[in-house]
């Protein structure tokens, strides 16, 4: 039931065109969805235009842009590639993302049938669905990510607290110490930071 | 630190004589000509000074121009998704400047006036409500100090040394006194429902920034905040109203908040799937990480502090934190964890908030390896990056909370260094 305190009589109500106008998460069991649909093909399109020049014609990734397909298997290597067919767990959140944030510098301008079509492609682009998919309310929910099961809750409480808890070590605690990495090997910090060092030396 | 006298030749002179000198403490002692600085009257010292006109609202004297924030380019694809870095190897106390307190943007900082400002609370509740920024200003407040970590403070450093300073490796990180609104009171403004499990937070941004809070932390001590250190926040961080999210990494504290959904399901929205979870060496992911845990950092000497004022007493001076409560104690190590001697801390450690710590000690020109070791009330003692990477690997890009090493070199410099 609703909470019962004491209430300050403060704001107004919100009117359904002002909640629907803000509210468009939608969760992993497909709440919030809206009705639509795109195709792959018209996705392609669209990313094409509003895309392509940041994550690559085949959502591969221009420069340090984010990549959006590739990966899948890497998780466990040096260094993972995590991209929505590789990582993400719900593709739910695929197009809430899309919806509410992308393009970067003009979201928020993609129609609701444009967004399933771009998460379309994005799933085509994944190897996830053939090139005559069209993506929808009605299936959206029936694509599993190859990665929805690589999650888990917060373990650190089991897996690290009591491990490292108690009266540490004061004395004598190793034999020997050796540098075994240095910074000023790797020597990627910002030139502005080193030209003030050398300034005042 | 200060090159207030670099135009001063008498002043130049003076600090190259005490180098050549070497041991400040040998200079004192010996006889010499009276310091010009004394014996001349100096110019502040007849003319006049800024009238109070001068200054309506005043910036760091111009001699402090090192005290700004920094980034690192290639860390992000643009400056606008991106981080920069407080620059903690230069403040003392507790308190960070405002100025200078870290940045972190998915989408840039927007400016949003008072005017424009709306809250929504909507969801689960008995009545959807929207509030002006004056609504809120009428609600019962509190204030507190916490720090907001960035929850990838220190990831560059997963995989080994990287970054060439405390402010780089550290400074995803300020400390301010909010004041604010309990969420609770709005939950409750709006009748929430009792049997539901979580909030969804948003700010009014294009990243929107949106993350899942599990009900028990929104109703026990998150803040809707409109003050910091005194004043509005500034735009950068959230003007005019930032969620303060105590202990929980920063990703959290949703800037520009701007809507609040009473939900039974988490959302699992990108901020908390693709990015913020974390990654174990098997491949597994950690979600929900949401506490910072028991950290410290020197900050002086630290690679952009190094020793400079020669042999004899050295103080020794950082920072400690802890998400999951007050810090207890932090030890120092010169010797790269061999032995460790109990900080002296400013004041007693404040829950979830920067507690400054202090070594008085002599520093003879010998090298030294030095660490600091956090505990907090929870008797959790900062584990070392070689404790981390058992149980998780190299990937988790997120929650390094490693013990820091600087070597300090005979010459004063310090250098950011692992060791075994």
């Amino acid at each position: 039931g609703p909470a019962s305190a004491e209430k300050f009589g403060l704001g107004r109500p919100a009117a359904p065109d002002e909640i629907a106008a803000w509210d468009h998460d939608v969760n992993p069991e497909g709440v919030g969805l809206p009705v639509g649909s795109g195709s792959v093909e018209d996705g392609e399109a669209l990313f094409g235009d509003y895309c392509a020049i940041c994550h690559g014609d085949f959502a591969e990734g221009v420069d340090n842009w984010p990549k959006l397909a590739g990966g899948q298997g890497t998780l466990d290597h040096k260094d993972p590639l995590k991209t929505v067919g590789s990582y993400w767990p719900h593709v739910t959140t695929t197009w809430d993302y899309v919806n509410r944030s992308m393009p970067f510098g003009n979201a928020q301008t993609l129609t609701v049938d444009e967004v399933y079509a771009v998460v379309a492609y994005i799933l085509y682009s994944n190897d996830l669905v053939e090139d005559d998919f069209v993506l929808s309310n009605e299936n959206l929910l029936d694509i599993e990510l190859p990665n929805k099961d690589g999650f888990i809750i917060d373990d650190r409480a089991e897996s690290e607290y009591s491990k490292w808890s108690g009266e540490p070590c004061m004395t004598d605690c190793k034999d020997k110490v050796e540098i075994t990495m240095r910074a000023m090997v790797l020597d990627v910090t910002p030139e502005e930071t080193k030209a003030r060092k050398v300034q005042e030396l | 630190m200060s090159k207030g006298s670099n135009n001063n030749p008498s002043r130049r002179q003076f600090l190259s004589g005490a180098a050549v000198a070497g041991a400040g403490i040998a200079v004192a002692g010996a006889a010499r000509a009276g310091d010009p600085l004394i014996t001349e009257v100096q110019q502040w010292a007849r003319g006049l000074g800024e009238g109070v006109d001068a200054t309506p609202y005043g910036l760091p004297i111009r001699f402090e121009t090192d005290v700004v924030r920094r980034n690192v380019p290639w860390l992000t694809a643009d400056p606008i998704s991106s981080i920069n870095f407080t620059p903690i190897h230069a403040l003392d106390g507790t308190i960070t400047p405002q100025g200078c307190a870290f940045e972190r943007h998915h989408s840039g900082a927007i400016e949003l006036s008072k005017d424009d400002y709306r809250l929504m609370i909507n969801g689960l509740v008995d009545t959807p409500l929207v509030f002006t920024y004056a609504d809120l200003e009428r609600f019962p407040r509190q204030t507190h100090v916490y720090f907001c970590e960035c929850a990838a403070n220190t990831g560059m450093e997963w995989a080994g040394a990287q970054l060439n300073g405390a402010q780089f490796t550290h400074g995803m990180i300020h400390n301010m006194e909010y004041t604010g609104i309990p969420l609770r009171t709005l939950l409750e403004e709006a009748g929430f429902d009792t049997s539901a499990k979580w909030v969804y937070v948003e700010g009014a941004d294009a990243s929107s920034n949106g993350r899942s809070i599990p009900m028990e932390k929104a109703l026990d001590d998150v803040l809707v905040a409109f003050k910091a250190n005194g004043e509005a926040l500034r735009k950068e961080h959230g003007y005019p109203v930032r969620l303060v999210v105590p202990g929980w990494e920063g990703n959290m504290w949703v800037k520009w908040l701007r809507r609040i959904e009473v939900a039974d399901a988490p959302v699992e929205s990108r901020e908390e799937t693709s990015k913020y979870t974390d990654t174990l060496a098997n491949g597994v992911s950690r979600k929900w990480t949401w506490v910072m845990d028991a950290k410290s950092i020197i900050t002086s000497p630290s690679p952009q502090a190094p020793i400079r004022h020669g042999h004899g007493p050295l103080v020794i001076t950082g920072l400690a934190w802890s998400g999951r409560g007050a810090i207890s104690r932090v030890d120092i190590s010169k010797d790269g964890g061999k032995t460790w001697e109990t900080a002296r801390l400013a004041k007693p450690g404040e829950k979830m908030a920067l507690t400054r710590f202090y070594l008085d000690t002599t520093w003879n020109g010998e090298e030294m390896l030095l660490q600091a070791r956090a505990m907090d009330e929870t008797g959790y003692v900062q584990p070392t990056k070689a404790q981390l990477r058992e149980v998780r690997g190299e990937n988790s890009i997120y929650h390094n909370n490693c013990i820091q090493t600087w070597w300090v070199q005979s010459n004063g410099e310090a250098e950011n260094v692992e060791v075994s």
